[in-house]
């Protein structure tokens, strides 16, 4: 058998495609946070914590209304959507004359509260999920047993990415709203509703986030302190990607994902710090991150 | 301080050992006052937290409140497992509130801190949730009890039992860290001592997003047994994957610290088949199924291993106050290791001089959706390990009390 560094090639496909399926939930959690501070210059620190609420709501949805997980990855979204607008309308809005530190503390505060209160209510052993019976089962697929699941979870995530990237940079919305970041007044007299605008970029970029909860609800234990582990990550592909940048947060999330799962075969005990190991590299040698422009 | 020194001299005399106090000469500032510091809100709180200081209370009840016409008093905390925060709040209780007895909840580091300020204080504290054997062996204290379970005990149980149920062959999935290291090399030494064989181990970081990568590599090992040295959130995640991606049930799953309330939060489906070793099952006995039943009224669910023991351990130190009618640390503790421990935790369980408390554990292997009549209905009990064989032997203890 063919092997790559002592390790056989089956095996490396096999935790190349793994890194692929992870690097999914990095892609569209980065994406959301890209499209916020892209358009709003706020750096979202309840992202995790909204992340978590997504998952939480396709649970309960499951538990208390006997909703599916179809319904909920369409309901979860729009209600974390929801959710954050309510943020964004009472809290946010006062803070963008200020500095960015200020969303930041606001937002790692609200992280605080949604966390403790979900801790308080479902404790932190997790709740159980399954996927949905369509999802459930696994194909050979020669190298490696790929979960169908797993394999969902990189289509839909590419799917939203994908079309998040369409809407933001090929479409007349998505030009306003680009042009709204660069001058507000100027957008606001050709008769845009700019502040609605903002809203409405915050709430779907945390959709984004409660649309990745729902996604990893079958693969991860639903606990309320999900969103913390995985938050930090996030933030650091955000900024390898260059903040702020949309295609850069997707194909970063992406790329990061593989660097890590081929870390995980070949020194496991530095999976979790590889991440950091790119990014002060980066930093090093283009402090705008990979596809960020220098201002 | 008459008072106490009153007690040393009963006891010298064999006086409060022998026959009980008939009137209570002994307890100090008229108060029997028990502490209870635990994880409260993170992550081990399930297992015991505020459901574990519902298990004291109700042995405060059962012991009628008062011991003598004295009121027993319950004091808690959140040590938000931060060691400084557990010893910190051990010392105020013990000098500012005359603390007479403190119960030391999950997490190693904070007990062994706690343990420390209860030897300087000459006071008797009761770890249960903590799994370090350390407690008894190397920081071990003439006023230290060690209760419920222990790294070792898991270790040997899982380790042996299993090899000798025919999982020869194991692959370890180790958290990266000294918990896990520890986890790990104890366990891979009992399985080569009862003729198993290990294949491999892959070191996964603390608290890894996925381990569906690390499972491949487990199951590219071709053993029969996966070993899972990890604990809490590493764990379910662990066992999710493995049973996502196929690993179960072609290979067994050997859980080395594994609670109840993991078991039900990940629910019977990934579970199926799992071995772990449990100090108590809240369906072992007719007596145990009482208390549980009681403690679900209070609580809304069945207790796990470290609340029975919270109940067990308050309620034999109780005992310990009404016995010899006092609250002196040296006449309870005396008290303790002379007296065996009979309830619905354990039958015959006793204090050794080193501190352990010596009872059976259990290997169990995890019931099939099928088998299971209901909730909580989880486990099978595949062994009864006796206390002797499973806990560190006095010949092995490195205690700087134990007399060789």
């Amino acid at each position: 058998m063919t092997t790559v560094f002592g390790i056989p090639i089956q095996a490396l496909l096999g935790q190349l495609l793994l890194g692929l399926v992870n690097g999914s939930f990095y892609a569209v959690l980065s994406l959301g946070l890209a499209v916020i501070f892209g358009l709003l210059n706020v750096i979202n620190f309840a992202h995790g914590a909204l992340y978590m609420l997504g998952a939480f709501a396709a649970w309960m949805g499951y538990a208390y209304l006997g909703l599916n997980y179809w319904a909920m990855l369409l309901l979860a979204p729009l209600a974390v959507g929801a959710a954050g607008i309510v943020i964004e309308r009472l809290l946010l809005r006062h803070l963008y004359r200020l500095d960015h530190l200020y969303g930041l503390l606001l937002t790692f505060g609200l992280t605080l509260l949604i966390e403790g209160l979900m801790r308080s209510f479902y404790g932190v052993s997790g709740q159980p999920y399954s996927a949905p019976e369509a999802l459930r089962g696994a194909t050979n697929l020669g190298f490696m047993v790929l979960p169908n699941y797993r394999a969902w979870v990189v289509a839909a995530s590419v799917t939203v990415c994908l079309a998040t990237w369409f809407v933001i940079e090929r479409t007349r919305l998505g030009a306003l709203l680009r042009a709204a970041t660069e001058n507000a007044r100027l957008v606001e007299s050709f008769g845009v509703n700019v502040p609605l605008m903002v809203t409405l970029t915050y709430g779907f970029g945390v959709a984004l986030a409660g649309f990745a909860g729902v996604l990893a609800a079958p693969v991860l234990q639903i606990s309320p302190l999900m969103g913390s582990n995985l938050i930090i990550v996030v933030f650091a592909v955000v900024v390898i990607g260059g903040m702020g940048s949309i295609l850069g947060a997707i194909l970063t999330g992406l790329g990061l994902g593989v660097v890590e799962g081929l870390t995980k075969v070949f020194w496991p005990e530095a999976s979790s710090t590889v991440v950091f190991i790119v990014m002060a590299i980066v930093l090093l040698l283009r402090p705008a991150g990979l596809f960020g422009r220098e201002k | 301080m008459t008072l106490r020194s009153l007690c040393a001299a009963a006891t010298a005399a064999g006086l409060a050992a022998t026959a009980p106090a008939l009137h209570a000469q002994g307890i100090s500032d008229d108060v029997i006052r028990i502490g209870f510091i635990t994880d409260m809100s993170s992550v081990y709180s399930d297992l015991d937290g505020p459901a574990g200081v519902q298990a004291i209370r109700m042995a405060i009840a059962d012991a009628g409140g008062e011991i003598a016409g004295k009121k027993i008093e319950l004091l808690f905390a959140d040590h938000q497992n931060k060691a400084d925060i557990a010893s910190a709040r051990a010392r105020e209780w013990f000098d500012q509130q005359r603390l007479d007895m403190l119960v030391g909840g999950t997490n190693s580091g904070t007990s062994l801190a706690m343990a420390a300020v209860a030897a300087e204080k000459k006071r008797p504290f009761i770890a249960i949730g903590a799994g370090a054997s350390d407690l008894t062996n190397a920081q071990c204290s003439p006023y230290t009890v060690h209760y419920a379970y222990d790294t070792v005990a898991l270790a040997r149980g899982t380790g042996s039992a299993v090899v000798k149920d025919g999982g020869k062959s194991w692959f370890f999935l180790t958290a990266d860290y000294a918990f896990g290291h520890a986890l790990e090399r104890d366990t891979a030494n009992v399985v080569k001592q009862a003729g198993g064989e290990v294949k491999g181990q892959v070191r996964a970081p603390l608290g890894a997003s996925d381990f569906s990568s690390f499972l491949l590599q487990a199951q590219s090992s071709g053993a029969q047994i996966l070993g899972l040295a990890n604990a809490g959130g590493d764990t379910i995640n662990s066992v999710k994957a493995a049973n996502e991606f196929g690993v179960t049930p072609a290979m067994k799953i050997a859980g080395l610290l594994v609670f109840i309330n993991d078991v039900h939060s990940l629910g019977l489906q990934a579970t199926q088949g799992m071995y772990l070793t449990d100090g108590w099952y809240w369906d072992q006995s007719d007596a145990a199924r009482a208390w549980a039943a009681k403690f679900e009224t209070a609580v809304g669910r069945k207790p796990s291993m470290v609340q029975a023991a919270d109940y067990s351990a308050a309620a034999f130190y109780l005992n310990a106050v009404k016995a010899t009618g006092t609250d002196d640390a040296d006449t309870v503790m005396k008290w303790m290791k002379s007296n065996r421990i009979d309830d619905f935790f354990t039958s015959g369980g006793y204090v050794r001089e080193d501190g352990r408390m010596v009872h059976d554990m259990y290997l169990m292997q995890v019931k099939t959706p099928a088998e299971s009549k209901g909730p909580w209905d989880y486990y099978k009990v595949v062994a009864t390990l006796p206390g002797e064989e499973v806990y560190t032997k006095l010949s092995e203890s490195t205690c700087k009390l134990v007399k060789k």
